[in-house]
């Protein structure tokens, strides 16, 4: 290993990213951040005091190897540090991107205690681009087990859980409803933070392993959830189809023409290219001046969006402070670079009509902050008498999302009061053979937590479909590390582990 | 750095095996999807994209045919995408996506005299629930509205599953002179004892078939139609007022009560992409001009 490094020694500064120009950006749907270059990665990689501890690790919400995969760059093992981080995360391009690492991996780095942390996002995402460019993948030797793994849905969540069931020898398909796959990644977060060419390349990996995605397909609809096990021969099922039912406020005005979800606003230009208009048929019609209701990534993308659409203004209306907004840290630095204003402590409560069924405005009341409510976070109270009117002609609404209701109508999955799908902690829901995971059981979350999840829920579907864990057959460096033996895990030892394999 | 492009996961397509056309503005198609054919009820609907720029439009499953393993849909041309459909769709040609079936299927519950009242566009969409309620053991009166009788079609089809069928026309050139709301006063008329109405057409016509009811309380179920993006609960942008609801037309409907829908509201909500329509079907028309002119230049 290299010579021991000390905060004194390391270089001072993260390495910068470049970025395009705010000014030129804001206009356009070209990606903002350009990822390092070899020689950035390598100075920022010399920045980890691959520190006893790792923080980072138990920061990580799936337990990525950090301080290894950073060795690997050092070593110019690059392939080396791909191979660490998909041991755990098979989408590292994704993360690398849009991982909120300010409150994971980073915000815990031991660098961050005097200086500025690990850019390990910046990292992890410049090896998932050349392992990309590189064509690199790890396939490994699959021996078919005869065993076949539905999943619903396409997003994070559903293909974490379809790479690890197939690496396991399973014949795995992939059902979605649109007409393309990757969920969120797709439809929802926009190309200039994540090109589509990214979430296709991650995609076309998973194709190579055997993984058959079928479009197209609203499960519960065409078929069933029970039918699936029933009558269509799968020996287990994993659900995986998000929560995207988009929430409103329910104060006056909303059923105005100019009023939108931001999943109706990012769909129309992410999925079926509105941007393009008329060259695609999908239209998007915005105002000169838009309001964009809420402070999560969501907003942050409806945004800088309605500004690549050529929006004169653009507003953000949160009714809690910045400290308390749920975006990523950098979505809302470059959303202030883009030239979008906010409007902090600020809530909606009434949306006003132009005499055309369109809207003219808002009326807003300011907030302040009372006590903490069950979330953590100081609960916003009004300010009486402090309403005040704000013009604007559409409004967009990013206050979060439901439980889609689909597969409650369809299905004897057991739900919980909000709609979202129960499950036992190994994932396993009310129906024998039938896993879940994702922001259908958690509620709206990350893409690393989506994929942990169906992660988890393969381990599970392994143990009840009796089959060895097979990870050691692709990773044989990884024999004798103290979590495996001969490719069992040691935690499950005492569990029946060995039953034959059916064919 | 640059990325290759990625493997864009393709469906060939959904290959149409029949198509007819009613009228200059009506057609019929029928693609094969077994499995959707298997699924489908009344009152579903699927969403096509024509091809690969196209937009996801929702079209109702006007009938399915298990043993063929097709969907028929019946489509008006009224913009950009339905008429470029009319045009471009063959027998033999593919839809790029379509998806389906989608929607809660109409509830065919115990009624035993139900009327069945389909407008313009909704005519065909009411056959499936004709014949699942006559299957079901009901008396069903059809009720057709078209503005004249060379605008007609499904006659036959509704006959066979129709103990009474009336006709209405705008010029009276067939069947009554005057709309659908006529023919729903006539069988009320008549029958003292309908369960339920179900009318499917344009907003205006299932609003009025709503008021013709109203009084007498009759129950009265209509499809909605407001602009869908995925038709899975995502976007909201099908959001239609019931009762004291907001309600997803896609996942909560598409059929509500008619007596408790607030249908001026979906009448404005449908006009919220109309500048845009207009002119993707100008520059749409425009084009066809050009490739015309050349075609002519041609020859
Ligand atoms: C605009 C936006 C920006 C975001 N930004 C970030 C970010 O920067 N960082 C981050 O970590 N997280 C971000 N998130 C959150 C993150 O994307 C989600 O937590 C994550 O995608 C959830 O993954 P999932 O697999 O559970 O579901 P999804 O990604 O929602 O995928 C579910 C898929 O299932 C399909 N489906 C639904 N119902 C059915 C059915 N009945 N049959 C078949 N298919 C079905 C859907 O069409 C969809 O493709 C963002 C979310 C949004 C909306
Ligand atoms: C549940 C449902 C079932 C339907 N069933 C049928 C049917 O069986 N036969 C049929 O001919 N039509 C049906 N429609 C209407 C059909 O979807 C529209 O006529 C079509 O989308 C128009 O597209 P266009 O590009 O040709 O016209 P445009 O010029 O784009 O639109 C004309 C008008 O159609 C409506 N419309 C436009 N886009 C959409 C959209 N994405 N979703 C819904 N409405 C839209 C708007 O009111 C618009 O003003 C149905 C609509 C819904 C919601
Ligand atoms: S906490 Fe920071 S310095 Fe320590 S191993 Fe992780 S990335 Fe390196
Ligand atoms: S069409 Fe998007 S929610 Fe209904």
């Amino acid at each position: 290993m290299a010579k021991k490094k000390t905060i004194r020694t390391i270089p001072q500064e993260r390495t910068p990213m470049r970025e395009e120009p705010a000014e030129e950006r804001r206009r356009n749907f070209s990606e903002v951040a350009c990822g390092y270059t070899l020689e950035q990665a390598q100075r920022e990689a010399e920045r980890c005091l691959l520190c006893p501890d790792q923080p980072c690790v138990r920061g990580c919400p799936v337990s990525i190897d950090i301080p290894n995969f950073i060795a690997k760059i050092t070593e110019k093992n690059y392939h080396g540090a791909y191979d660490v981080i998909t041991d755990t995360n098979l989408l590292a391009a994704v993360c690398g991107r849009v991982c909120p690492q300010e409150t994971q991996c980073e915000g815990v780095c031991t660098v961050g205690d005097s200086l500025e942390p690990v850019a390990i996002g910046r990292l992890e995402r410049f090896i998932g681009d050349l392992a990309i460019a590189e064509g690199w993948t790890n396939i490994p030797y699959i021996e078919p087990n005869g065993l076949r793994i539905a999943i619903v849905g396409s997003g994070p969540a559903g293909m974490a859980c379809a790479a690890d069931m197939a690496k396991a020898g399973c014949d795995v398909t992939v059902y979605e409803a649109f007409h393309e796959a990757g969920g969120v990644l797709k439809y929802g977060i926009p190309e200039f933070r994540l090109p589509n060419t990214v979430v296709d390349a991650e995609i076309g990996k998973l194709i190579k392993l055997g993984i058959k995605f079928e479009c197209n397909t609203l499960v519960g609809r065409l078929f069933t959830i029970e039918q699936m096990i029933a009558e269509m021969g799968y020996d287990a099922v994993f659900v995986g189809v998000g929560a995207g039912y988009p929430s409103f406020m329910g104060i006056p005005g909303e059923s105005l023409n100019g009023v939108l979800s931001a999943n109706e606003l990012l769909t129309r230009c992410n999925l079926m290219h509105a941007s393009d208009f008329p060259k695609h048929d999908t239209p998007v019609q915005l105002g000169r001046r838009i309001a964009v209701i809420g402070a999560g990534n969501t907003a942050m993308d409806a945004m800088r969006i309605s500004m690549r659409l050529g929006a004169e203004q653009v507003h953000c209306i949160y009714r809690r402070t910045k400290a308390e907004a749920p975006a990523r840290a950098e979505e809302i630095h470059h959303a202030e670079q883009e030239g979008i204003e906010f409007h902090w402590l600020t809530s909606p409560v009434e949306l006003l009509d132009d005499g055309n069924r369109g809207v003219r405005g808002m009326r807003c009341i300011r907030m302040e902050l009372g006590e903490p409510d069950d979330s953590g976070r100081r609960r916003p109270v009004s300010v009486k008498g402090s309403e005040f009117e704000f013009e604007c002609e559409t409004v967009v609404y990013a206050i979060g999302t439901n439980a889609n209701p689909i597969l409650g109508q369809t299905s004897k999955l057991k739900l919980n009061k909000r709609g979202y799908i129960d499950v036992d902690d190994n994932l396993a829901t009310s129906i024998m053979g039938v896993f879940a995971g994702g922001d259908i059981v958690t509620g709206a979350a990350t893409v690393i937590e989506a994929m942990g999840a169906g992660r988890k829920a393969a381990r599970s579907m392994k143990r009840y479909l009796g089959l060895r864990d097979t990870d050691v057959v692709y990773r044989p460096e990884r024999i004798g590390s103290d979590s495996t033996l001969f490719g069992i895990d040691l935690g499950e030892r005492n569990h029946a582990r060995l039953h034959e394999v059916r064919i | 750095m640059s990325l290759p492009e990625g493997a864009v996961v393709t469906h060939p397509g959904y290959e149409i095996v029949a198509r007819q056309d009613f009228s200059d503005t009506t057609y019929l198609l029928e693609f094969q999807h077994p499995m959707m054919a298997r699924a489908a009820k009344a009152g579903q609907f699927v969403i096509v994209m024509a091809n690969e720029a196209g937009e996801r439009i929702p079209l109702t499953i006007a009938d399915f045919d298990r043993a063929r393993g097709t969907i028929t849909l019946v489509i008006q041309a009224v913009g950009k995408t339905t008429r470029e459909m009319q045009q471009e769709c063959r027998v033999g040609s593919r839809l790029h996506a379509v998806v389906g079936p989608m929607g809660i299927p109409t509830h065919i519950g115990t009624s035993k005299k139900v009327v069945c009242v389909g407008g313009g566009l909704g005519v065909a969409p009411i056959y499936p629930q004709a014949r699942a309620h006559k299957q079901n053991g009901a008396y069903v009166i059809g009720i057709l509205g078209f503005r004249n009788k060379a605008l007609m079609f499904w006659e036959d089809k509704f006959r066979a599953c129709c103990d009474e069928l009336i006709i209405c026309t705008d010029d009276g050139s067939a069947g009554i002179k005057g709309l659908v709301t006529a023919g729903i006063s006539q069988s009320l008329e008549k029958h003292a004892d309908i369960d339920e109405v179900v009318a499917i057409g344009p907003p205006v016509m299932m609003k009025g078939c709503a008021a013709a009811t109203r009084e007498r309380g009759v129950k009265t179920m209509v499809s909605l139609n407001p602009v869908m993006v995925d038709g899975t609960g995502m976007c909201g942008g099908c959001r239609v007022k019931v009762g004291d609801k907001v309600l997803f037309a896609c996942v909560d409907g598409p059929d509500f009560d008619g007596h408790q829908v607030d249908f001026d509201d979906l009448m404005h909500r449908l006009k919220r992409y109309v500048p845009s329509e207009k002119q993707a079907l100008e520059r749409w028309q425009e084009s066809c001009r050009i490739r015309g002119d050349a075609a002519m230049t041609q020859v």
